[in-house]
């Protein structure tokens, strides 16, 4: 399995974030964290990568136990998400010149010229962070993400306030980087229709626990739903 | 190996910060120019009017610029950890191979970096204006430059382990708890200035020794190698003290989930 999780809690005082979550995901494939703000989305992927520790439970990634062992896998794995940011008054190239360092990328110049062109970046490689738009920021965050070419990739919010033509682009990278790669992809996302094209698989998630996990077509039939945008109103709704 | 890359991408990282911004190299060197300045006329005046500082020419501007050494140096490693903070960055580091003794490593280097950058100007411009080299200390200088330099190494983490714990709220830290230390550190006076009670303090701390060292060489007593001693040992121990209090509050950071929240 590229990632196993068993009984993984999150407690932050008496607030409980993650309640005791259970999953394996595949090599290859490619999962969504569906649910509601609050959900524990963002915390499980956190506590996945190492950023956060775990009140209890264990976690796998890569055969590696993450809880003692984090260092032997996190060169194999990267992370983009819109809550955190790269360096400000660097320029794009720069923050990936400093970030393929962290990696230890091979050919880091080839790696960048070939990730501007994949994220439509070229234009922008010697521009300031900072004076970039929301949706440029993403593709950076994005190539950033995929600069170590990651094994294990985890996404929050990846197309978030891109333009719907970048965002299909987007999406269209990374499935021909998964299908190229053969990477896990891990995504939270509250785009229904991101989650149906990239996604094999589902784990709708409310108040920290997995309340359902399928394929997005098993959800919606099991739900007796038109599409996964009505599971999840369904899901969030449901008292 | 791979660490080193690491260590020097963190520190290229600063070095970008640098050389994309020449206001922010001329400020490195502006404060310590304009403490020399006004320091060396107040010298002028006292080499006058005074027999202390007229046994030794460029008693008080030596001590001034050491000062500022230590001052550099504590900023050289808060004001770059703030920048990861006002970045929101840490998420990012610390979900790459970046270990934390790595990132510590990377501002040693970058505060010794902006210390040079901030102080040598000043040093250099002293000899013409005031026709005082603090270069003649010879090998001493760079015994106090070396002890002071971790000194402010010392405090920087302290202060950057507070300041990641309690929130950017914290930042004036970096400006205002150095000058705490400044009255018991003996830069312009001995140490037995003070009163009984508080030079135990003053003694406790690796600064006072190196001012305490400074003098007596500047005026002619030659080294002291008690003092030597005492600051490097006690360098040790805040140094310790400092590294402890960041990892600790490192680990609490990823307990509390701070490393995905911070920023401004």
């Amino acid at each position: 399995m590229a990632i196993q999780v068993a009984d993984l809690t999150k407690r932050f005082g008496k607030a409980v974030a993650v309640d005791g979550i259970s999953f394996s995901i595949a090599p290859g494939s490619a999962t969504a964290l569906l649910g509601p703000n609050g959900a524990g989305k963002t915390t499980t992927l956190a506590m996945l990568l190492g950023l956060m520790t775990p009140s209890s439970g264990n976690i796998r990634v890569l055969d590696t136990d993450m809880l003692r062992h984090r260092y032997q896998v996190l060169g194999r794995m990267n992370y983009a998400s819109p809550y955190i940011d790269l360096p400000q008054r660097l320029t794009v190239r720069e923050n990936l010149n400093v970030y393929g360092r962290l990696y230890g990328v091979r050919n880091l110049s080839r790696r960048i010229k070939r990730l501007a062109e994949d994220l439509d970046l070229e234009r922008f490689m010697e521009r300031a962070y900072r004076e970039m738009s929301a949706g440029q920021r993403t593709r950076v965050a994005l190539a950033k993400a995929l600069l170590n070419a990651p094994e294990v990739l985890l996404l929050d919010e990846p197309t978030a306030s891109l333009d719907p033509d970048t965002a299909d682009r987007i999406r269209g990278l990374l499935e021909a980087y998964r299908a190229r790669s053969g990477a896990t992809i891990l995504l939270a996302s509250h785009n229904m229709p991101e989650v149906e094209r990239l996604c094999d698989r589902v784990m709708m998630l409310r108040s920290g626990r997995i309340v359902d996990d399928g394929s997005p077509q098993g959800l919606t039939d099991r739900y007796g739903r038109r599409n996964l945008e009505e599971v999840f109103l369904d899901v969030a709704r449901r008292v | 190996m791979a660490s080193l890359i690491r260590i020097y991408a963190m520190v290229l990282r600063h070095i970008y910060l640098l050389r994309g911004s020449w206001p922010r190299v001329l400020e490195l060197a502006y404060w310590p120019v304009m403490q020399m300045i006004l320091w060396g006329f107040i010298t002028q005046f006292f080499m006058d009017h005074s027999e202390w500082v007229a046994q030794a020419a460029g008693l008080l501007l030596a001590a001034v610029l050491l000062w500022d050494v230590l001052f550099r140096a504590q900023l050289g490693v808060t004001l770059p950890f703030f920048e990861e903070l006002y970045s929101r960055n840490l998420g990012h580091l610390f979900v790459s191979p970046l270990r934390p003794w790595e990132l510590i490593v990377s501002l040693l280097g970058i505060s010794t970096v902006r210390t040079l950058i901030g102080v040598v100007p000043a040093a250099l411009l002293a000899i013409p204006l005031y026709h005082y080299s603090v270069f003649t200390l010879g090998l001493p200088l760079i015994v106090f430059f070396t002890q002071l330099l971790v000194t402010g190494w010392a405090l920087g983490l302290m202060i950057s382990g507070l300041v990641l714990r309690f929130g950017l709220g914290a930042q004036s830290l970096a400006w205002v708890a150095i000058f705490a230390l400044a009255p018991v550190s003996g830069i312009y006076y001995p140490i037995e200035t003070l009163p009984n009670w508080l030079q135990p303090v003053a003694l406790a701390l690796p600064s006072a020794h190196v001012f305490e060292g400074m003098r007596a060489v500047m005026l002619g007593e030659g080294f002291h190698t008690g003092h030597f001693l005492a600051a490097l040992v006690l360098n040790l121990v805040y140094m310790i003290l400092g590294a402890a209090l960041f990892m600790s509050v490192f680990r609490l950071a990823r307990r509390r989930g701070l490393l995905l929240h911070s920023g401004e």
